[in-house]
C-alpha cells in the first residue's frame, strides 16, 4: 500500500516555545495510525499543521501527494477533520449542521441531502436529527462533531481525541464507528492519551512526548522495546508513601524499573512471580499496606513508562 | 461567492434563533417605541393620530417675501392641524414663552433675511453677496419631538431656498411659486423676483408647504412615531452589528472558524460571509421593525423606495462600525461591551432620545460620525413626504462612512491573523 501521509521534520514554535520538535512519520493507505501521548505532548499542534490550519515553522508534509504548505486547498479536499474541541453551531440542529458543513465541502442538491441522512444514520442520530445541538448530551455532540468530518468521504480522517470527557457507552460507539469507517476503506489518524484506545484501534502507533516522536511501530514492535517483561502493579493505601517503597526496591535484583503513578507502583520485571516475595516483604518491613497486586502483560503504558519514566495518564 | 452567501444565511438564522439577541434586535426597539409613544400621547385615543396643534410663536422682523413665505407656510391649510402658530413682535418675549413652556419653539426671522438671500438690484451688481442672516429657532427642551417637528418644517423650508440658490437665483421663484415661472436670467433676478413674488396670484400655493397629504388625498399629520420608531430601530441596529462582529471572534473561540479554515473555503469567502451575514441580519431587523410598526401603529414611513434605499445605506454604514470594533477587539466579550457602549452613545448622539437640535453645536457636529443621525434625518424627510431624491445627502454620507470603515477594518483584519493567537 502506498503512503497517504508523509511527514518530514515538522516543527512548530509558539514564540520561544517549541511545541513540535521535528517529527517525521508516514501513514499507509488503509491504516489506523494512533498518536499516543499525554496532555501537552503536541498532538493537536501536529494535527493543526497537517490539516493546514497552522503553517509549520519548518518542515513539510504531503497528503495524497499534496504538500500542506504549498497546496493547502488540495489537502483540504482530501482530508476530514474531527477537532478535539466541539466545533458546531449549537443553535442549529444536527441535520442543519451537517447540511451547512456539507455545503462548505462543496456538496449540494440531492447528493448533499442523501449524504447527510447517511451520516446521520452512521452516527446514530437519525431520530434526534431535528433537535438543536445545544439540547444534546456530550456524547451526542461528539458524534455530530465526528459526522461533520465524514461528509465528503475524505481519504484521510484526522480524529483528535474524539472520546475525551464522555460516558463509556458513547465512547464504545465512537470506537466502533472508527473501526467501521476503516473497514470501508478510510485511513485514520487518531490521537489519544488513552493507551487502551490506541491498543484496540491501531495498526501502528506513534508515541509522542514533549513534541518528539519517541517511538513508532506496531504494538508488538513497541512492547518488545521493554523486553520480555511483565508489569506488576501494586495498589497502596491513600495514606501510604509509595515513593519510599520504590526506593527500597532499588536493590531487588529482578526489578528493572519501578514508577509511581498516584497510589500505584508499576514494577517492570522479567518475571513477576520471582519478585513477588521480595516486594511483599519490603512492604512489610516498612509497614506499608498493599491493597492489591496485578500482573499485566507488557502494554503501551509500560512502553511509555519505560521510555519516559512517567505515566501516560494525567 | 456561493459559500459567502451560505455563510451569511447561516448567520442570519443563528441571530434570529438567539433569544437574547431577538430581545435586543426586535423586542426592545418595539417596546421603547411603544413606551415613548405612550408618554408622548401618540396612542391616547384622539382620532387624529399623533401629535397635533403644536404651539409655536413666530416673530417676523423681515420685511421681505421669504420671511412672509415662512409665516404663510405655518399658516397654511396643510399644516393647520399640526401646528398652532401665534405671532409676536418681540424676540425676547417669544423666547420667554418657550422658557415658560407655553410653546414648543420660537421662530425668529431677523430683519434682512430676504435680502441676505435674494440680493437687491444694486447689491447684486457689485458682486458682493451680503452675509446670510440666520433664522433663529429657539426650541423647548421639554418638548423635544414637537420642537423637532417645527425644526423639520423650518429646515425643509430653508433647504428648498438653498437648493434654489445653487443653480442661479431665479430658481427660488420656481420653488416659491409652484412651477408658474419660467427660469429667468440670473442677473435679472433681484427686482424681477421680488416683483413676481408680489404678483403671484395666491401665496397659499407656495410649494414649500410641506407635502403632508398622502396619495389618496387623506390628511396626514406628522406622526411623532415617525421620529421615535426609526430612532429606536437605528439604535438597536447598532446592537445587531456589534452582535455580528462579536460572532466573528466567537466562532474563532468556539472552533467553528478554524473548522471553516480547514475546509476547502478560503479566508476571504469566510470573512465576506460573516460581513454579508451582519448586513443581512441588520436589513431583516430593520424591515421587520418597519413592517411591524406600520401594521401595529399605522405608522407611515413614507416613500417605500426611499425607505428601502435608506435602510440599505444605513445598515451598510452600521456594519462598517461593527467591523471596525471587531477588528480592534481581541475577545468576543470586548466586542460585546464596546458594542453596547457604542449602541447607547450613538443612540443618544444620533437623536434617538433627545432631538439633536437640543444639543450644543459641538455635539451636533460630533453626532455626524453616527449612522444614526444621518439615517434619522433621512427617515424624518421621508415621513414628512420626501422621496428618494431628497435623500442624497444622508445616503451619500452613510455610504461614504461605511466605505471608509470597511476599508479600515479590512486593513486591520489583514494585520490580525484570524487563526492564531
Ligand atoms: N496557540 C498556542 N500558543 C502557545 N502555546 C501553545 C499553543 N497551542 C498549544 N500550545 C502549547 O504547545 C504544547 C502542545 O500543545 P498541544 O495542544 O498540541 O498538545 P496535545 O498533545 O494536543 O495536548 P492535549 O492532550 O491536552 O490536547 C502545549 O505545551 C501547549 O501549552
Ligand atoms: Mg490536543
Amino acid at each position: 500500500m502506498p503512503n497517504i501521509l508523509e511527514v518530514q521534520d515538522l516543527v512548530k514554535k509558539y514564540g520561544d516555545f517549541t511545541a513540535v520538535k521535528g517529527i517525521s512519520f508516514t501513514i499507509k493507505e488503509g491504516e489506523i495510525f494512533s498518536l499516543l501521548g499525554p496532555n501537552g505532548a503536541g498532538k493537536t499542534t501536529t494535527i493543526s499543521m497537517l490539516s493546514t490550519l497552522y503553517a509549520p515553522t519548518s518542515g513539510d508534509a504531503t497528503i495524497a501527494g499534496h504538500s500542506v504548505t504549498k497546496n493547502p486547498m488540495d489537502v483540504r479536499n482530501a482530508i476530514g477533520v474531527v477537532p478535539q474541541e466541539l466545533a458546531l453551531y449549537e443553535e442549529l440542529s444536527a441535520r442543519e449542521n451537517l447540511i451547512f458543513w456539507g455545503q462548505m465541502y462543496g456538496l449540494s442538491g440531492s447528493a448533499l441531502k442523501e449524504r447527510v441522512e447517511e451520516v446521520l444514520g452512521q452516527i446514530g442520530l437519525l431520530d434526534k436529527a431535528k433537535d438543536r445541538v445545544k439540547t444534546y448530551s456530550g456524547g451526542m455532540k461528539r458524534r455530530v462533531n465526528i459526522g461533520v468530518g465524514l461528509l465528503h468521504k475524505p481519504k484521510l480522517l484526522f480524529m483528535d481525541e474524539p472520546t475525551v470527557g464522555i460516558d463509556p457507552q458513547s465512547r464504545r460507539a465512537i470506537l466502533d464507528t472508527v473501526k467501521d469507517l476503516n473497514k470501508q476503506g478510510m485511513t485514520v489518524l487518531y490521537t489519544t492519551h488513552y493507551m487502551e484506545e490506541a491498543e484496540e484501534l491501531s495498526d501502528r502507533v506513534g508515541i509522542i512526548d514533549h513534541g518528539e516522536l519517541i517511538a513508532i511501530g506496531t504494538q508488538k514492535e513497541l512492547t518488545k522495546q521493554v523486553g520480555e517483561t511483565e508489569t506488576l502493579v501494586l495498589h497502596v493505601g491513600e495514606n501510604e508513601d509509595p515513593q519510599a517503597l520504590v526506593t527500597a526496591f532499588k536493590n531487588v535484583p529482578d526489578i528493572l524499573e519501578a514508577n509511581v503513578v498516584d497510589h500505584e507502583i508499576s514494577i517492570i520485571t522479567p518475571s513477576a512471580t520471582d519478585v513477588l516475595a521480595p516486594v511483599v516483604s519490603k512492604a512489610n518491613e516498612r509497614g506499608i499496606k498493599i491493597h492489591s497486586i496485578d500482573i499485566r502483560e507488557p502494554n503501551l503504558e509500560a512502553v511509555f513508562l519505560h521510555l519516559t519514566g512517567r505515566a501516560l495518564r494525567d | 461567492m456561493l459559500k459567502t452567501f451560505l455563510i451569511g444565511i447561516k448567520d442570519v438564522k443563528l441571530a434570529f434563533r438567539d433569544r437574547a439577541a431577538l430581545i435586543f434586535m426586535l423586542l426592545a426597539p418595539f417596546l421603547l417605541t411603544l413606551g415613548m409613544g405612550l408618554v408622548t400621547g401618540r396612542f391616547s385615543g384622539n382620532s387624529s393620530s399623533g401629535i397635533s396643534d403644536i404651539p409655536v410663536v413666530i416673530v417676523n422682523q423681515d420685511d421681505g417675501d421669504l420671511g412672509q413665505a415662512l409665516v404663510d407656510t405655518f399658516n397654511s391649510q396643510d399644516l393647520a392641524d399640526l401646528v398652532e402658530p401665534t405671532f409676536g413682535s418681540e424676540p425676547e418675549a417669544a423666547r420667554s414663552m418657550v422658557d415658560e413652556d407655553q410653546v414648543a419653539a420660537a421662530i425668529i426671522i431677523p430683519a434682512g433675511f430676504t435680502n441676505s438671500i435674494i440680493p437687491q438690484q444694486g447689491a447684486f451688481n457689485n458682486g458682493a453677496m451680503p452675509e446670510a442672516v440666520k433664522i433663529e429657532l429657539y426650541a423647548n427642551p421639554s418638548r423635544p419631538t414637537s420642537a423637532g417637528i417645527i425644526k423639520a418644517i423650518v429646515d425643509e423650508f430653508l433647504s428648498r431656498i438653498e437648493e434654489g440658490t445653487v443653480g442661479g437665483q431665479t430658481s427660488i421663484l420656481q420653488l416659491l411659486v409652484s412651477g408658474r415661472i419660467t427660469p429667468q436670467e440670473a442677473n435679472a433676478a433681484g427686482e424681477e423676483m421680488t416683483k413676481r413674488l408680489q404678483d403671484a396670484p395666491n401665496n397659499s400655493q407656495l410649494a414649500i408647504t410641506l407635502n403632508t397629504s398622502t396619495a389618496d388625498g387623506e390628511e396626514l399629520d406628522f406622526d411623532i412615531l415617525a421620529y421615535l420608531a426609526p430612532g429606536m430601530a437605528l439604535m438597536f441596529l447598532m446592537f445587531t452589528v456589534s452582535y455580528g462582529g462579536r460572532s466573528i471572534l466567537a466562532e474563532k473561540a468556539q472552533g467553528t472558524l478554524p473548522r471553516l479554515l480547514v475546509s476547502p473555503t478560503n479566508s476571504m469567502q469566510i470573512l465576506g460571509g460573516k460581513v454579508f451575514g451582519i448586513f443581512l441580519t441588520g436589513v431583516v431587523q430593520m424591515l421587520i421593525l418597519i413592517g411591524g410598526t406600520s401594521l401595529l401603529f399605522q405608522l407611515k414611513w413614507g416613500d417605500s423606495l426611499g425607505v428601502i434605499v435608506l435602510v440599505l445605506a444605513a445598515v451598510f454604514s452600521a456594519t462598517g462600525w461593527g467591523m471596525i470594533i471587531t477588528a480592534l477587539a481581541r475577545t468576543p466579550a470586548q466586542v460585546g461591551s464596546v458594542g453596547s457602549a457604542m449602541m447607547l452613545i450613538f443612540g443618544i448622539l444620533g437623536g434617538s432620545f433627545i432631538s439633536l437640535e437640543q444639543m450644543p453645536p459641538l455635539i451636533q457636529t460630533i453626532s455626524r460620525i453616527t449612522p444614526n443621525s444621518w439615517a434619522l434625518d433621512g427617515f424624518t424627510t421621508l415621513a414628512l413626504g420626501g422621496t428618494l431624491s431628497n435623500l442624497s445627502t444622508p445616503i451619500t454620507a452613510l455610504l461614504t462612512m461605511g466605505g471608509v470603515l470597511f476599508l479600515a477594518s479590512v486593513l486591520l483584519f489583514g494585520k490580525k491573523n484570524l487563526v492564531q493567537k
